[in-house]
């Protein structure tokens, strides 16, 4: 019992390496963070203003944009959150090979679990905190009403969803292990096509037919259709398991196969001699 | 696991790798280029009778190194060395032959090992931007030390090996070559490897940092009892701190003794033979030939 609280404290400090890691670069590296979150609050209120000018865009004055606007608000700040956990956790092998620190991270006595814990625990963190100042932006220059809106619920559907893009982005963490020179540029191709086809600005329905076939298997557009339902509709948590659910069983699917995916990458590497840093 | 006084710190046996060698894009080969199977890269064996060509770059290679001892590993750039420490460190899995440190087979075993070992390369791998002290609690952190632990031991041994107080907080990228290199080394010992794999330590730096991290070398050796594994292509450096030498030519060992046996293996012609008489007398080759380079792999 003793043994396994060790075992347990242990891993939870190897963790808790990556998280502190990760934050110190965030703090070293603060000016392309500015950066970035300017970048991020600029793209996501000019796609709000989208909805504010809808009604002037099509020249039809019966157009709700309130609710075009937090459809499309809701859609940016979600988008914002969960390709934040996707980058951050697909391209942890890629900043090590960046950095020429792959080969000390990978011959350190750590659990590839402990390993993915740490650098997930980190991109919940950072992609929480990211997206809520850019929330709060748009709180400032948009006068949104969330009356009737379940809030709590939304917030569980988000954290299901946190859970399956782990595992999502576990599993496109092995190509920059398989491909060196190429790999962190596959990701940002898997990232791109989830954004297509989830959902994200528009409803999956207006996609052609094999584009909605792929969306359903996107654990983005559940996560979507659940918070506009929440958000937008008022709908119950209790009507919302329909897609908590899949979002669970995706998460839990998904985290052991991308963390066995990643071990056999691993192995293949270490046969094949591609742990070597890259630029 | 506990590991007996009897075994030897390292066993290699028969150790192979071979590596595919990355093909010249397809307009390069259409235009015959690319001559197929010619002039290898060095580093290794050129296979050109294989239909995928391959370099050996460590070739059958067996050495036992004893507890205590400091084992130099003397080859020129491209014999195999780093490709041997890899192999060593967990970070490739040999393609034949075995590896034990301390008794425990590096593939099923694997994790013990690790905890066993520490590994300084040629290129200090840190993130240039975090400081050293963040650099050194992220190593420790990941060997299980806590921050007070790991911060306390940093700032010693940092001290030691004479780095000023106020170069602790700045980014690595802010510090010179040697600088940094004495910073890995204090990364390595921080985490109290019993097995520690120097793979050039001291190639690039001024001769003042080289003889500190010398000094620094034996002291872990004869004051924390731990067993060092150096590769280099400095032959006083190997002369003077390595208990026994083996010297790497083309991924195989071809000879392997005392600095004073090895000199002993060839005869003198009116004067005190060198290691590098040693190694052009074994392998018709230079030390070192600065237009070598390391074998690309696919």
């Amino acid at each position: 019992m003793l043994g396994k609280n060790l075992d347990l404290q242990l891993e939870a400090l190897q963790s808790y390496a990556f998280v502190a890691r990760n934050f110190n670069l965030v703090k070293r590296y603060w000016g392309w963070e500015l950066v970035w979150l300017a970048y991020s609050t600029a793209t996501s209120l000019a796609v709000a203003f989208i909805g504010e000018g809808s009604a002037l865009i099509t020249g039809q004055e019966d157009i709700d944009t309130s609710f075009f606007t937090v459809y499309l608000l809701i859609g940016t700040l979600v988008w914002r959150f969960l390709a934040g956990l996707f980058d951050n956790i697909s391209e942890m092998i890629q900043w090590e090979r960046w950095e020429g620190t792959i080969e000390y991270t990978l011959m350190a006595p750590v659990h590839r679990f402990t390993q993915i814990a740490g650098q997930a625990g980190f991109a919940i963190i950072y992609s929480l905190i990211f997206t809520m100042i850019i929330g709060l932006a748009m709180t400032a220059v948009f006068s949104l009403d969330f009356t009737g809106a379940n809030l709590l619920g939304a917030l569980l559907v988000l954290l299901a969803g946190s859970v399956s893009f782990v595992a999502l982005g576990v599993t496109a963490s092995i190509l920059p292990l398989l491909y060196p020179e190429r790999g962190a540029q596959m990701t940002h191709i898997v990232q791109a096509f989830l954004l297509l086809v989830s959902g994200i600005y528009y409803p999956i329905e207006v996609l052609p037919p094999v584009l909605q076939v792929v969306a359903r298997i996107s654990p983005a557009a559940y996560v979507l259709e659940g918070i506009r339902s929440a958000i937008l509709d008022g709908t119950p948590t209790a009507e919302l398991w329909g897609v908590i659910l899949p979002l669970l069983a995706l998460g839990i699917v998904g985290m052991p196969v991308g963390v066995w995916a990643f071990r056999q990458a691993e192995l293949y590497a270490k046969r094949t001699g591609k742990l070597k840093r890259v630029g | 696991m506990t590991i007996t006084e009897q075994v030897d710190a390292l066993t290699v046996r028969s150790v192979t790798k071979r590596f595919n060698v990355q093909r010249p894009p397809i307009w390069e080969r259409l235009r015959g280029h690319h001559r197929a199977g010619a002039d290898d890269v060095n580093g290794g064996v050129a296979r050109p009778d294989t239909e995928k060509r391959q370099v050996t770059a460590v070739d059958n290679v067996s050495l036992d190194v004893h507890r205590g001892e400091i084992y130099g590993i003397l080859g020129p750039n491209g014999s195999g060395k780093s490709t041997l420490v890899r192999l060593l460190s967990t970070l490739l899995i040999p393609d034949a032959g075995t590896v034990q440190v301390f008794g425990l087979d590096i593939i099923r075993h694997e994790m013990a090992v690790k905890r066993l070992i520490n590994r300084v390369s040629v290129d200090a791998a840190f993130f240039k931007k975090l400081s050293p002290l963040e650099n050194l609690l992220y190593g420790a952190r990941l060997y299980g030390m806590s921050g007070r632990e790991a911060r306390e031991k940093s700032v010693e041994i940092l001290g030691r090996l004479g780095l000023e107080p106020r170069t602790y907080t700045q980014p690595m990228e802010e510090m010179s070559r040697g600088m940094q290199q004495k910073v890995a080394i204090a990364r390595a010992f921080l985490t109290q490897p019993i097995l520690l794999l120097l793979d050039e330590p001291t190639t690039g730096l001024d001769p003042r940092s080289k003889h500190e991290v010398q000094d620094f070398v034996n002291e872990l050796r004869d004051v924390h009892d731990a067993t060092i594994l150096i590769t280099t292509h400095d032959m006083g450096e190997a002369d003077s701190l390595c208990d026994r030498i083996a010297i790497l030519d083309e991924g195989r060992i071809v000879a392997e003794d005392t600095p004073t046996g090895l000199k002993a293996l060839i005869s003198s012609n009116g004067h005190e033979p060198t290691l590098e008489d040693v190694f052009m007398e074994l392998t018709g080759k230079k030390l070192v030939d600065p237009n070598e380079v390391e074998p690309a792999v696919a």
